[in-house]
């Protein structure tokens, strides 16, 4: 039997809207520790939104209101105590278009969430290991003054994932991390989430449905703002319970 | 059943379907044959069987190209998946069916050469049971039907004992007349074709009930 992990996210009964537009509906599913859920389905259904909530990055937008529950180590985002900056330290998120900042240095996009969180310590040595981490290292070490926008693309992503990593959050949120990039930028950034999964939780949004199931253990697939089915990988893909699941990974759809 | 978004993947899939469905009907026909190249000695008939062998062969590898076509250009999820693994493995059990058919033809043309044997009860009844085997377990597949591919399996034990019955009565002929042996024993070897030829359906419905439950029942017991 494999050792079951404890729950690192808790989604309770979670409804999400845009002013009238009721985007996620009555939403419950759990993450445990160091595994990787993959969401998927087809444009519109929530699946942004829904990771958008597990930030609290979903209440940044105007007219935009949630109810339900979202547990991260068993305490809820919205306790009175927790300030949603520090929360988004603990909970960092990579987008679908890599988005460094474009007058920073390639150091300084690394170091960047550090100084705003106050974080003093030996950067150099927190770049060195961030970029490690992100599989950037060898190929950057010797330029890193230069501006972060003379990378590639595929670096760019890896760049805001070490951004992302360097102050050590314990959740990663990623929306379509690489639907922007080639298929060995790609390659890379599915390794490095297999590397990650060892020191984190990560969720990640993808319409790639075969990368969905390269890269992660769990699978959870959403329909008009409902999740319609959640299981392991592996069954999701090979026999799903539910038909619109099937029809959905077997491209029946529309 | 809902189509594919894609029209054409719809259209690839029932070309494989029917491909199959080819080469099924094909391999009941060969061993329909050869059984009656040997119980009416028609040498003709036992030559057309094995020489119709390469059209199985050619449905074959046809079958197998278009699985891997499949595989690479669609990325088959879910009663696709399914579908298209199921096909690779029983495309195996159907061309074997076929050369088994073929063993047995080849039989027939050697039989054929010496004097008639009184008439075996339990061959005709083992042919009979075996091709009703692979007619069934072809009609589990093309129906999707998993009880019809239980029955398929659970009836491969009463082809074994008729198998053992038969096994049993060519010995006796050997016993009692040295000059049986030689034909007798060529008749051993038909009717281990023909239990074989079970076996070879059992497998495509094992294979029917994982491409429609998706669970293997192979092998219960040797699971981790």
């Amino acid at each position: 039997m494999q050792k079951l992990a404890a729950p690192k996210i808790e989604v309770k009964a979670l409804n999400a809207w845009f002013k009238q537009n009721h985007a996620l509906r009555n939403v419950s599913l759990t993450v445990p520790e160091n595994s990787v859920l993959a969401i998927i389905g087809p444009s519109g259904c929530g699946k942004s939104t829904f990771v958008r909530c597990l930030n609290r990055m979903h209440e940044l937008v105007p007219g935009a209101r949630q109810s339900g529950k979202v547990l991260v180590d068993g305490q809820d985002l919205h306790a009175r105590r927790v300030d949603p900056v520090n929360l988004r330290r603990r909970v960092g998120m990579v987008f679908q278009r890599p988005n460094p900042f474009p007058t920073m240095s390639i150091f300084d996009n690394v170091v960047a969430g550090l100084k705003l969180n106050g974080v003093h310590g030996d950067y150099p040595q927190l770049v060195e290991s961030s970029l490690r981490q992100a599989a950037l290292w060898d190929e950057v070490k010797d330029r890193l003054r230069h501006s972060a926008l003379s990378l590639s693309g595929g670096q760019q992503q890896r760049l805001c994932i070490a951004r992302a990593l360097a102050v050590e959050p314990e959740v990663l949120l990623m929306d379509e991390p690489a639907s922007a990039l080639d298929p060995i930028a790609t390659a890379r950034i599915e390794e490095l989430i297999r590397e990650l999964r060892e020191s984190l939780t990560i969720v990640i949004v993808t319409h790639n449905m075969q990368q969905a199931a390269r890269v992660s253990d769990a699978t959870a697939f959403f329909y008009m703002g409902e999740l319609i089915e959640h299981g392991s990988t592996e069954q999701i893909f090979t026999n799903p319970r539910e038909p619109r699941t099937e029809d959905y990974v077997t491209g029946k759809f529309g | 059943m809902k189509a594919h978004t894609d029209k054409t993947y719809d259209v690839q899939l029932e070309d494989l379907r029917n491909k199959l469905l080819t080469l099924g009907g094909k391999v009941e026909t060969e061993i329909a044959n050869s059984m009656r190249a040997l119980t009416e000695r028609d040498s003709k008939l036992a030559e057309m069987v094995v020489s119709q062998d390469r059209e199985v062969n050619r449905l074959e590898i046809e079958i197998d190209e278009a699985c891997r076509r499949l595989l690479v250009l669609r990325q088959p999820a879910a009663s696709d998946l399914r579908f298209i693994t199921t096909a690779l493995k029983i495309v195996v059990d159907l061309e074997r069916i076929g050369d088994l058919a073929v063993n047995i033809a080849e039989r027939a043309l050697d039989l054929n050469q010496s004097p008639p044997m009184k008439p075996i009860h339990d061959l005709s009844k083992l042919a009979d049971l075996g091709q009703r085997q692979v007619r069934a377990a072809l009609d589990a597949f093309v129906e999707a039907d998993p009880a019809k591919a239980e029955a398929v399996i659970k009836d491969d034990d009463l082809l074994d004992s008729i198998y053992h019955n038969l096994v049993n009565e060519l010995l006796a002929l050997m016993m009692e007349d040295p000059r049986n042996i030689r034909r007798a024993n060529s008749l051993l070897f038909v009717a281990k074709h023909l239990e074989r030829l079970g076996d070879h359906a059992t497998n495509v419905a094992e294979m029917v009930i994982y491409m429609v439950r998706g669970t293997d029942v192979r092998h219960p017991g040797s699971r981790r």
